[in-house]
């Protein structure tokens, strides 16, 4: 753990996040840890499970009512829970960047795409605005745009939602930052455009030897896009699995949420029912599965 | 039971018009289960919208139990023809409690004995007596999709059309919504024309399948045909590509169709 090369990219050590609310408090992340090197990480749980909660407390984009606890978040050896609010802005795009699911809600609508892009370059870089315009339609073409300098002076409401999820992820990779973060960034996307944007992510990250962390509610994509599966309900972790051997894996969670999804293949008639069970939010149980 | 022949729309007038749906034509059997296959703006929901009347401005044939469909509907055209909608969150009336919602359709067609249909029609949903008198923001999505598939089914319908109606809802609760579209279907002999983005959900519930694509059909397709792979066009291909999941190479072959 000394040495910079053995050093997790991001170690998560039992995270909590709670929200308070009159009648009670709401823990919608309970006991949460994990490491990651530079490698793709899946989180995938149904809505309410904790995923995005997660996502959003290793970079403290919460609301400030929400509270987060945890034993360590630390991004490459430095904890985080430590910075002030002007070290976070340094490490969030430059360090740790997120891509959110709905580019029509998260571009800001009365800026131009590239004003939007070249901003978040030259936050995190002191070059000349020439430099920065070269880099942004750069980058443009890297998230396969064919042609950059037109799209780089249309507005958000001009684009496709494809488009629009290609210009996030251009504006997250340009500040070249070591861990991307995307919160269900192809779920607004038809099947293809959606397999088509995750292909230019996988590039990039292989490419520049990052570490992605990818929240998903789709467990069968994510199998087939990541190295190792984080599956969480309920805001716990269920199990933590590598990626080809989720369909050998004997937690009753997982297994029912493969089963319940019709199939091409699959026979017609009734499908399993996903079976709930309150011992698999017990510390104890938790414990035994390991 | 229902026929529908050279189904065209136009939305928008000149330059900017734009044909939502183009020569679409297809039949189903009294009984069967029909799917409507395809990307954002193929034209599948506009189909649908045609045929349960929310939509006026259409060219073509629509044929309902051997009467032909005008673009204005009588009241007994609605008991024979009803509609799931996508969205449970936005379908429900968020001030009529469940037991308003369902009688609603009751007053309109008046038919009486209210208490009892509502009694009957929420146990076949399977939800019981307790969510009677509740708001819709008290009930979970897959509860909320439950009240709308009993809203359609109070009036007990031939036909019922389905516009995505498990794409909102985790896919836990998505299975237990097919599996209660699929349970009514069998006890009653419904039609169902079903409308999806998804190939696996189409072919586990339906026996033909339309596949669409910029407002056309590209090609109509039974079960089997899908299960096997024989398939003749490329982009129904691709499609089911493209449903496996991940796979780097077979994306660099992906075209636009």
């Amino acid at each position: 753990m000394t040495e910079s090369v053995h050093e997790p990219l991001l170690s998560v050590q039992n995270l909590w996040v709670t929200f308070p609310s009159l009648k009670k408090e709401v823990a919608a992340v309970r006991n949460v840890s994990f490491t990651m090197g530079r490698e793709k990480i899946g989180i995938v749980g149904e809505s309410g499970s904790g995923k995005s909660v997660t996502g959003r407390a290793v970079l403290r984009l919460l609301p400030s009512y929400a509270r987060i606890e945890a034993d360590q978040i630390a991004y490459q050896g430095a904890d985080l829970q430590g910075c002030t609010e002007k070290q976070m802005r340094r490490i969030r795009g430059k360090g740790i960047s997120m891509v959110m699911q709905d580019p029509k809600y998260s571009l800001n609508p009365v800026h131009t795409v590239g004003r939007q892009i070249r901003e978040a370059y030259a936050i995190h870089h002191r070059v000349s605005s020439r430099e920065a315009k070269n880099q942004t339609l750069n980058m443009l073409a890297a998230v396969r745009i064919r042609n950059p300098e037109q799209v780089y002076r249309l507005y958000p409401h001009e684009v496709s939602g494809g488009m629009g999820q290609r210009i996030m992820i251009a504006m997250m990779l340009i500040p070249k930052p070591g861990l991307m973060i995307a919160d269900e960034p192809t779920s607004a996307l038809d099947v293809t455009v959606q397999l088509q944007v995750l292909a230019i992510l996988d590039d990039l990250v292989s490419e520049r030897g990052m570490g992605l962390i990818f929240i998903s509610h789709d467990l069968e994509l994510v199998s087939s896009f990541c190295d190792r599966i984080i599956i969480m309900y309920g805001g716990r972790i269920m199990e933590i699995i590598a990626a080809d051997e989720l369909h050998n894996s004997r937690h009753p969670y997982t297994r029912g949420l493969l089963n319940c999804l019709p199939r091409i293949d699959g026979e017609r008639g009734l499908l399993p029912v996903l079976m709930r069970d309150e011992a698999w939010l017990d510390e104890e149980y938790l414990s035994i599965s390991g | 039971m229902l026929r529908v022949d050279n189904l065209n729309v136009v939305f928008g007038h000149g330059e900017d018009s734009n044909q939502a749906v183009q020569d679409v034509s297809f039949q189903v059997d009294r009984g069967h289960s029909f799917g409507l296959v395809g990307e954002s703006g193929s034209g599948k929901s506009t189909v649908l919208n045609c045929i349960s009347g929310l939509l006026t401005n259409w060219d073509g044939t629509i044929v309902v139990d051997g009467i032909p469909l005008t673009h204005k509907r009588t009241i007994s055209f609605y008991r024979q023809v009803q509609m799931v909608f996508q969205d449970p969150y936005g379908s429900l009336h968020p001030r009529h409690t469940v037991d308003a919602t369902l009688k609603e359709p009751i007053a309109i067609h008046k038919l009486g004995n209210a208490n009892q249909r509502v009694e009957r029609v929420l146990s076949e949903v399977g939800l019981g007596p307790q969510f009677r008198f509740r708001y819709p923001h008290q009930l979970s999505g897959g509860q909320r999709q439950r009240v709308a598939v009993a809203r359609a089914l109070i009036l007990e319908p031939e036909i019922v059309l389905l516009d995505e109606p498990t794409s909102a809802l985790d896919v836990s609760i998505q299975a237990e919504v097919l599996n209660l579209l699929w349970e009514i279907r069998r006890e009653r002999g419904l039609t169902y024309v079903l409308v999806s983005h998804d190939l696996a959900i189409v072919s586990h519930m339906c026996d033909t399948i339309s596949v669409m694509k910029q407002g056309k059909t590209v090609e109509i397709i039974n079960r089997e045909q899908l299960r096997n792979g024989d398939i003749t066009e490329d982009y129904t291909r691709q499609l089911l590509i493209a449903g496996r999941g991940y796979d780097r190479a077979a994306i660099d072959n992906f075209q636009d169709f």
